[in-house]
């Protein structure tokens, strides 16, 4: 590939992000900025779950060496998990997470974990813009990179 | 021999709007017979007819048609429309409601509403569901959800236009033969414990005020009429288009208050929710399209409900609403343009005209006695100088024993008032009744469960068009073309409403005809509709955790309103990813977890002791909880009320009656120390003074109050002529005659440190305070003097007629801007000094006494009560329910409900009917011995699991213990889950380094397919693509 066309490409980049929303709060404020018709980039695909602790590790990592650029964590804001700590729990595995992600040559930065409420979906749209751009400005994954070749 | 009970265990609800149907879906939930008697051929009232929902923006009848499609499959509901109440009598417990039942002409049991009967029907009439914007057939479906889910032949016609010709077309094209000419009128009786009316109230007709040019120039509209143009199922399909010339219009004007606040037409009353809905038309049609210019002609914005004034402000910033405070004199048509010219008198006293393209009416609502008044008339009820039906305001749903009333029959009113005042109602009727509770119902019986575990997957995907909602941005047609290449999909369809009634028999027949079994629906959020769909399944002998949602509308279309191709192609995306889940999902049988048939309520004010009175008085063992020495909370600091309450009367009454119950346990200068369990079983700590009590329950009510917010200016706390509204209110009380001297001025400044940018919210009930404080100073001294300084007075609803009361008898009302607040001057006595626009100059008012309306400020124990009972609170510091219009006591959290000022400031009749609502919303679980556990619990595969017990120690519900086992002669050491306690949070599995343990609903096995369909490389480049 002539590097003419990689500047192409990295110009013409949507990031693919993989979302996790607990049901309870980021997954209702997301649903809250649709009902307030707040406009935010369509990169982003929402998977379910029922609580931020339950975001197994490997699920994130599956998704960034199955070609995600990146991937969005949302849970309760400390202390108001409907399952007591789950959030906690999901903040402390993001801590180790984020050492192996460095391992294996990938940006922190490429993984978020943010407290959005069921009351937040302006917060939510706004996030989502934001990870939108970091991640375009990013570039694509590296490792998605090697598995496009 | 047992003594059978005296009461009869059924309830009559007149009135199949919103209100009739919460108030049968509660009574019937706790175990009585309903009767729902709805005068039109179909139940859905007229939220039904609305659009859109404020403050929220919810497809109105994507909310109300789950409601109503519960309500039409409750096993203890029978719907009888097209009748007319001839009579009730009888006694409380025990009425006989005679009931005329008008020919349908249709059998309900064999239509199947195919519409072929409307296709050669020769009559054409005005559609009175679309208010005559379009016509309809003599035979008819009022409209696409209507429940029943039929036809309907009108052989009357309406005044002007004939109806059916009995030409008898219909009867040879109907292949199920359903059609039945002589169907005569039938006299039906009800026996039935206790009587409900939620009959509503009609819009008011502007034909009566000629100023407005209603009906003279076409482009003249009511709201209720622009409702129908904004809706993608009325007469334009949503498109805005003004009806002279099917042209789009640019400028369009809305004129607030006609037919309300009006004395021509003795309506002295506020309508209460037009300000409201006026900014959502603008705010919708903006939307729709975006040229558009709104302006709003107004006299105040009674933007006085939780979240109004965010809304209002939104609306103006992001909208460009334009506001213009006037007095409209006429109303006139440029007959060659068909343009409209609004002539008004602005704030400032000048007259002015602008030309239009489209006026808009905000029309109000009419008393009940005066437009239907058959109902009020046979049924003998008191009615007020509205013509809105009287209760008491300490009682406020309570017509006389026995008969109840909910929704605007009571007061012209918005939804969630109305939907808590039919809770408020069924608890009232499960209070009389509670005998008899669970005598007259059945059990509903669905289908064996045909087990479908081991068969290859043939998935059903239904799309949903949500009218324009979706289908105005994705492609829907495409996305189906789409999911038909998908592996394991058998079968694809799309629906107009996905939710709707008839669509659910769809869903069941296809289930059935295609042998499918497993379903994705792909439409809105999962979060409200997946019950409904659920039982979709069960009633065609599917297990309901067979379904799966896609959510494309609240994550999709909604929020990608600018981008329809890159919409289109990320809802394939998502069904894809969705369908890659629905082929894994397995059958979920819930467990049954024992419910403590008793509750506890937070916070002792009048809400606390309602709500512990009504649930005590329907047989429930309740503890109240009261962090101060004794029980009335902010009821200590109301003397007197404007509308009937003898505040010491009420406080010392429900004092005694909560005290006494036996029943109930009041616990004073106590505090909810710990809680533990979840729903059914909760078990609490309550410090009290005589030591650590411990408490186990199964529904939580918190009613934990607010207070008055205390100022930091104007010289507060420094002059000790300044106070606060309570303040002069307890000075006041113990004022006479003599105390207030001819011509002692006072000035009250409404909004102080509030509707700013601080605290962004209006406490609803300080105008009528100072309208009730400036009242009781003219009547101590009418020579005294009072200013009311005001932004919008929110006076709402009755309370109308005190701001008027107040005028006449002198009171000064002088509206500022909030960029112009009041100023003190008080270097030699206080003097005021504000902006008056009208005449364009300051004015100084000299004051002997300043008053400021400082409103509520929340509990500032919220945030702490919202951690310990896992319940959000919102921005503002007041607890957020479930849904603002369809949930107002309800929390997400399952078992916990609120009430009172805590959820959002309110009047004493309002936290009343509120509290006994909850207290219903509440008995809706404690009813019942059992209930069904949590799905998606988690589980434990002991082949896999190794004892580490990391498990153990990550379950915030202690539910998993080690268990050490023989199996086979070897001990065995593995988790185990105890179903009643995993509330299913699913924290276990990602700890589980052996994935040992996987989550119903979400196992890896699922969750894991739909991150390979995502990033699959054939669906890679697709935004490049597009």
């Amino acid at each position: 590939m002539s590097e003419e066309k990689k500047d192409h490409k990295k110009e013409d980049f949507e990031p693919r992000i993989v979302g996790f929303l607990c049901n309870w709060c980021s997954y209702a404020g997301a649903d809250l900025a649709g009902t307030s018709r707040i406009q935010y980039p369509p990169n982003v695909r929402i998977i379910r779950v029922m609580c931020s602790g339950s975001v197994d590790s490997m699920y994130i990592l599956r998704a960034l060496l199955e070609g995600a650029d990146g991937v969005f964590v949302g849970g309760c804001h400390p202390g108001d998990c409907h399952y007591i700590d789950g959030n906690y729990k999901a903040r402390r595995r993001m801590v180790l997470l984020e050492n192996i992600l460095g391992t294996l040559g990938l940006e922190k930065e490429r993984v978020w974990l943010r407290w959005i409420s069921a009351s937040e979906g302006q917060k939510f749209a706004d996030t989502m813009k934001e990870m939108t751009e970091s991640i375009r400005k990013l570039g694509p994954s590296p490792i998605a990179k090697h598995w496009n070749l | 021999m047992t003594k059978k009970s005296e009461t009869i265990g059924a309830i009559a609800v007149v009135g199949g709007g919103i209100t009739g149907v919460q108030a049968a879906l509660d009574l019937a939930d706790m175990g009585y017979k309903v009767y729902v008697l709805e005068k039109s051929p179909t139940i859905g009232g007229v939220m039904a007819q609305l659009d859109k929902t404020f403050p929220t923006n919810d497809c109105s009848m994507c909310i109300l048609s789950p409601k109503l499609v519960d309500c039409a499959r409750h096993q203890n509901i029978e719907i009888l429309t097209n009748v007319v109440v001839e009579g009730i009598e009888g006694n409380p417990g025990n009425f006989t409601v005679k009931v005329l039942k008008k020919p349908r002409f249709i059998d309900l049991e064999k239509c199947t509403s195919c519409g072929s009967c409307e296709a050669v029907c020769p009559v054409s009439l005005p559609n009175a569901f679309e208010y005559g914007l379009v016509k309809r057939k003599a035979i008819y479906k009022p409209f696409p959800q209507a429940i029943p889910n039929a036809y309907v032949i009108d052989k009357e016609g309406d005044g002007k236009h004939r109806g059916c010709v009995d030409c008898m077309r219909c009867v040879k094209e109907c292949k199920s033969g359903a059609i039945n000419h002589e169907q005569k009128p039938e006299h039906l009786l009800f026996h039935v414990g206790a009587v409900i009316i939620a009959a509503g109230s009609p819009p008011f007709d502007p034909v009566v005020k000629p100023e407005f040019g209603y009906k003279k120039y076409k482009n003249v509209l009511t709201s209720v009429e622009f409702e129908r143009v904004l809706s993608a199922s009325g007469p334009t399909q949503g498109k805005i288009l003004r009806p002279s010339d099917q042209k789009h219009p640019i400028k369009v004007a809305w004129v607030h208050c006609v037919g309300s606040r009006d004395a021509s037409v003795n309506h002295d009353y506020c309508s209460a929710m037009c300000c409201m809905y006026t900014a959502k038309e603008a705010v919708i049609a903006k939307e729709h399209a975006s040229d558009i210019e709104p302006t709003v002609f107004y006299i105040d914005v009674r933007s006085y409900g939780k979240d109004f004034d965010k809304y209002i402000n939104r609306a103006k910033k992001e909208q460009g609403l334009r506001y213009v405070r006037s007095r409209i004199s006429e109303i006139t048509e440029d007959p060659k343009t068909r343009d409209l010219r609004i002539k008004y008198e602005d704030d400032k006293g000048e007259f002015k005209e602008e030309t239009y393209n489209l006026v808009v009416l905000s029309v109000g609502l009419c008393g009940a006695g005066e437009r239907h008044s058959e109902l009020m008339d046979t049924l003998g009820f008191d009615v007020n100088e509205f013509n809105y039906v009287r209760t008491s305001a300490d009682d406020p749903v309570v017509i006389k024993p026995g008969i109840f009333v909910a929704g605007s029959f009571l007061e012209p009113q918005a939804i969630p008032e109305s939907v808590m005042q039919a809770s408020a109602a069924a608890a009232n009727a499960a209070a009389l009744l509670k005998d008899s509770r669970g005598t007259l119902v059945t059990e509903k019986k669905y289908p064996a469960e045909k087990d479908v575990s081991a068969q290859k997957p043939r998935i059903g995907v239904f799309l949903c068009h949500c009218g324009i909602n979706i289908g105005g941005y994705v492609d829907v047609p495409a996305v189906v073309e789409y999911v038909k290449s998908l592996e394991d999909v058998a079968f694809v369809e799309s629906n107009i409403y996905t939710c709707s009634e008839d669509t659910q028999k769809k869903i069941v027949d296809a289930i059935k005809k295609h042998d499918l079994n497993r379903i994705l629906i792909a439409a809105c959020t999962p979060r409200t509709h997946e019950p409904l769909f659920q039982k979709s399944l069960r009633d065609a002998g599917l297990n309901p955790y067979l379904l799966e949602m896609t959510n494309i509308r609240e994550q999709c279309s909604w929020v990608h309103m600018d981008e329809p191709a890159k919409a289109t192609e990320k809802a394939k995306q998502l069904i894809a990813m969705t369908v890659a889940k629905t082929r894994f999902l397995q059958p979920i049988q819930e467990a049954e977890i024992p419910v403590l048939q008793k509750a506890l309520v937070i916070g002792g004010g009048i809400a606390g002791m309602t709500a512990a009175l009504s649930l005590a008085d329907q047989g429930y063992e309740t503890v109240l909880v009261e962090k101060e020495k004794r029980l009335g909370g902010y009821l200590h600091k109301v003397y007197y009320t404007v509308d009937g309450i003898d505040i010491p009367r009420l406080l010392k009454e429900i004092t005694e009656k909560v005290s006494k119950h036996p029943l109930i346990k009041v616990h004073t200068s106590s505090q909810v120390k710990t809680l533990k369990g979840y729903v059914g079983s909760y078990e609490s700590d309550i410090q009290t003074p005589t030591g650590m009590i411990p408490f186990s329950h199964g529904v939580i009510v918190v009613t934990v109050g607010a207070d008055e917010y205390t100022p930091h200016t104007y010289h507060y706390g420094k002059d000790p002529r300044v106070l606060t509204q309570s303040e002069l209110e307890k000075v006041l009380s113990e004022s006479t005659k003599e105390d207030i001297v001819d011509g002692e001025t006072f000035v009250m400044i409404q909004c102080v440190e509030c509707r700013d940018e601080k605290r962004p919210y209006c406490s609803r009930i300080c105008c009528m305070q100072a309208v009730k404080n400036a009242l009781k100073i003219k009547e101590l001294n009418p020579r005294s003097e009072v200013f009311v300084l005001y932004r919008d007075l929110m006076t709402y609803g009755f309370k109308e007629r005190f701001y008027k009361d107040a005028r006449e008898k002198g009171v000064m009302f002088l509206q500022y801007d909030p960029e112009k607040k009041p100023e003190l001057e008080s270097k030699n006595g206080l003097v005021v000094k504000v902006h008056e626009p009208m005449l364009g100059e300051y004015l100084k008012i000299p004051a002997d006494h300043l008053i400021l309306s400082t409103g509520l400020q929340p509990n500032l124990d919220n945030p702490a009560i919202g951690k310990l009972l896992k319940v959000p609170v919102n921005d503002d510091g007041f607890f957020l329910e479930a849904h603002v219009k369809l949930r107002p006591v309800d929390f997400s959290t399952r078992g916990v409900f609120v009430a009172g000022n805590c959820h959002v400031p309110k009047f004493i009749n309002e936290s009343i009917y509120q509290a006994q609502a909850a207290a219903a919303r509440a008995a809706t679980i404690l009813c019942k011995p059992t209930l069904k556990a949590e799905p998606n619990v988690a589980f434990v595969d002991e082949d896999l699991c190794s004892g580490c017990s990391i498990c153990i120690s990550v379950c915030p519900y202690n539910a998993i213990e080690r268990v050490e086992e023989k199996k086979d002669g070897k001990t065995v050491i593995h988790a185990k889950i105890n179903e009643g306690l995993c509330q299913g949070c699913g924290t276990c599995v990602s700890a589980c380094p052996s994935s040992a343990i996987q989550q119903r609903g979400f196992k890896d096995k699922q969750i894991l397919p739909m991150i390979e369909e995502m990033t699959e490389k054939k669906l890679v480049s697709y935004l490049k693509e597009s």
